[in-house]
């Protein structure tokens, strides 16, 4: 038989192009990354490596598939997650401004029946949520404050949004693992230049400020001096007020009658009567 | 850059195979090795693959070279042996009879051409090299089998066990934002300021099971959580602090955001860092963060002056209170003498210097042109010569 078989490499090959197509037929490989849908007659009949939550890899039930040659057909889905592309939204806040947002999505197919029956394919779901996506993010950012948009609480306008976007995708068979903003820009033109004007004026107002601050600190740093100074003084001259009173005062006098800008510029007047005068009435 | 290696490296290997499995067919052909073209260089692809005909079995089999179709796969090999069906049943006239070869003859050898090409597709899809860098994914009809380090590896063959190898040891990088001020990649900080950011995310695969089974578009991912991890994280700091003492910080902070996200996914990826190459205010801005630099330069200035001032003044107290000191030392010695002598040389000194006029208090002084005075002893030189005293 083996024999005859190579002698006729035409018998051989029609007998193995026969084997491969009936193979082809019967049997299917459901790679891990894959489910599969099969469909009898056209009839939903059973799937394979569906998704379940926390399986194992190797364990999940991806392998072969046997089909019935002719009656079914096997539809492979995505078992992997997915992501959706949002085209840009521009956004109004409550107190109108306006925000250009890149949002993602990330899913998976957890029910691939659902999900062939509802939409087909992957790709016309991805549109679909992508729209859905959308619309529940203009909402949900709508209603809420600039301000809010940029901080942390928006962790809780995400998870709004997760939680529309995931009854919508309930209904294709799919479960939304998480919506994220992705970039949240100004928009170009009158909101960029008024956010570049306010950068602005904060800066010149920082530059003010820390001009006057270093002001400020300069005369605190001369008042310290000054005091630290009255205080040396009075230390030192405040032993004897009197002896002081005297002694500044001839260094007055020197300086007031002799100081370098009153060089021979004064006249004095004197009494005989005067008390260093007095010696010369020999008394 | 790394997937780039990655492909060429495939490459390589596939041509070095598909050498190997030229050689192996010409030593297999060997005994029709006579044809004039059987030259059998068989040094490299490069050769075989430019010289058309029968050296290279997948491309247009001449239908003299019958032994050639022994590849199990492949249009042309399944061409040629339906050309030599149709010649053997023709009765020897078609155009495979040109070789002169008796094709009952050949059968024989078509056997051992099968079953010899059988034997080197199981050899070579079951023996592989996992290269050092790499890990293997070893799937069984499609499922998840098994994963494989490096060295020598078996499999069964192809259609049953299939091996993907990625590399886990490289650390790739992929930048985001651009460092030309013409593409400004701009984030919003917590005060609602724009910083133009440009930074490097630095990661690695992990799991390769988990990065072949679990995402679609592990690039586009891993891009897609860098940003919005990024973009989260700067939403918490404020301008002054993402361009300057916040970027440590912030890179730590993204990185633990990445890895959280990405295992949430079970992506298999490891994020090894976050790199900002540059976070800087707009441009359109520049001018007011520079005059915020020269204030702080003024701050600094008049700060220093005022130093200077304070060291002035206090040396100066320190210096008339040690004078002072000093003087009231002697003074408590003998305080009635130092104070007359004080006011001597103070008196002495004072008025050695300056103009006098004694004034007797009976006479009658009152019409006495003081001014008039001064003006004429100035020019005198001497005066002390200043007529003393008038009626």
């Amino acid at each position: 038989m083996l024999k005859s078989l190579f002698h006729n490499p035409v018998r051989l090959l029609v007998g193995v192009l026969a084997l491969l197509v009936l193979l082809s037929m019967t049997v299917t490989i459901v790679p891990e990354d894959k489910q599969a849908v099969v469909l009898r007659v056209g009839e939903v009949y059973g799937t394979k490596n569906a998704y379940k939550p926390g399986e194992n890899f190797g364990r999940s039930g991806a392998g072969l598939l046997m089909t019935m040659p002719f009656a079914d057909t096997v539809q492979l889905i995505d078992k992997r997650i997915l992501g959706i592309n949002m085209e840009r939204q521009q956004v109004l806040s409550t107190d109108q401004q306006r925000l250009q947002v890149d949002a993602f999505a990330r899913f998976r197919i957890t029910d691939p029946v659902r999900m062939y029956t509802a939409i087909r394919t992957e790709e016309r779901l991805q549109q679909q949520l992508a729209t859905i996506l959308g619309s529940s993010l203009r909402n949900e950012l709508g209603k809420r404050t600039f301000a809010t948009l940029l901080s942390p609480e928006r962790g809780a306008v995400m998870d709004n949004i997760q939680v529309a976007l995931n009854r919508e995708a309930q209904k294709y068979g799919a479960e939304v693992i998480d919506v994220r903003i992705k970039r949240a820009d100004l928009p170009e033109g009158a909101t960029l230049e008024a956010a570049y004007n306010r950068m602005r004026t904060a800066r010149q107002q920082e530059a003010i400020s820390i001009r006057a601050e270093g002001e400020k600190e300069a005369q605190i740093i001369r008042g310290n001096a000054d005091g630290e100074a009255a205080r040396i003084y009075a230390a030192s001259f405040g032993k004897d007020p009197d002896f002081y009173d005297f002694y500044r005062a001839m260094q007055s006098y020197r300086q007031t009658f002799m100081g370098e800008n009153n060089q021979g510029g004064t006249s004095i007047i004197l009494s005989p009567d005067n008390e260093y005068l007095k010696r010369f009435r020999g008394n | 850059m790394s997937n780039k290696n990655e492909g060429s490296m495939e490459r390589r290997t596939s041509l070095g195979l598909r050498r190997f499995f030229h050689q192996i067919s010409q030593m297999a052909n060997s005994p029709w090795g006579g044809g004039p073209k059987d030259s059998g260089d068989g040094d490299g692809g490069e050769g075989e693959r430019k010289k058309p005909g029968p050296r290279n079995p997948w491309v247009t089999p001449d239908p003299i070279d019958t032994n050639r179709g022994r590849k199990p796969r492949g249009p042309s090999a399944l061409d040629e042996l339906l050309r030599k069906g149709r010649g053997r049943m023709g009765g020897g006239g078609g155009p495979g009879g040109g070789g002169g070869i008796d094709f009952s003859d050949s059968a024989k050898y078509w056997k051992w051409g099968v079953l010899a090409g059988t034997g080197l597709w199981l050899a070579i899809s079951s023996f592989h090299v996992v290269p050092p860098e790499k890990e293997g994914v070893v799937t069984r009809l499609g499922s998840y089998s098994r994963t494989v380090g490096p060295g020598v590896k078996f499999t069964f063959p192809a259609p049953i066990e299939r091996i993907r190898m990625e590399d886990v040891r490289a650390i790739r990088t992929m930048p985001i934002g651009s460092p030309n001020a013409s593409d400004e990649n701009f984030v919003l900080t917590r005060d609602q300021s724009l910083v133009d950011l440009a930074y490097e995310v630095r990661w690695s695969v992990r799991d390769p099971e988990l990065f072949f089974f679990q995402l679609a578009d592990p690039e586009g991912t891993i891009r897609e959580v860098a940003e919005s991890a990024m973009r989260a994280t700067v939403a918490n700091f404020d301008l002054v602090q993402a361009i300057g003492p916040g970027r440590v910080d912030i890179e730590a902070q993204v990185q633990r955001r990445m890895q959280a996200l990405l295992d949430q996914y079970r992506a298999g990826v490891m994020i090894q860092g976050i790199a900002i190459r540059q976070a800087d205010p707009p441009s359109q801005v520049d001018e007011a963060f520079k005059e915020v630099t020269a204030a702080r330069q003024e701050r600094e200035s008049a700060i220093n002056r005022s130093r200077a001032y304070e060291q002035q003044v206090l040396e100066r107290a320190r210096g008339d209170t040690a004078a002072f000191d000093k003087i009231y030392e002697q003074y408590k010695l003998a305080p009635e003498v130092t104070r007359q002598r004080l006011y001597y040389e103070t008196m002495e000194n004072v008025l050695s210097n300056v103009d006098k006029t004694i004034v007797e208090p009976r006479g009658v002084n009152t019409y006495l042109p003081l001014s008039e005075l001064q003006r004429r002893a100035r020019p005198m030189t001497e005066p002390d010569a200043a007529p003393k005293g008038g009626q």
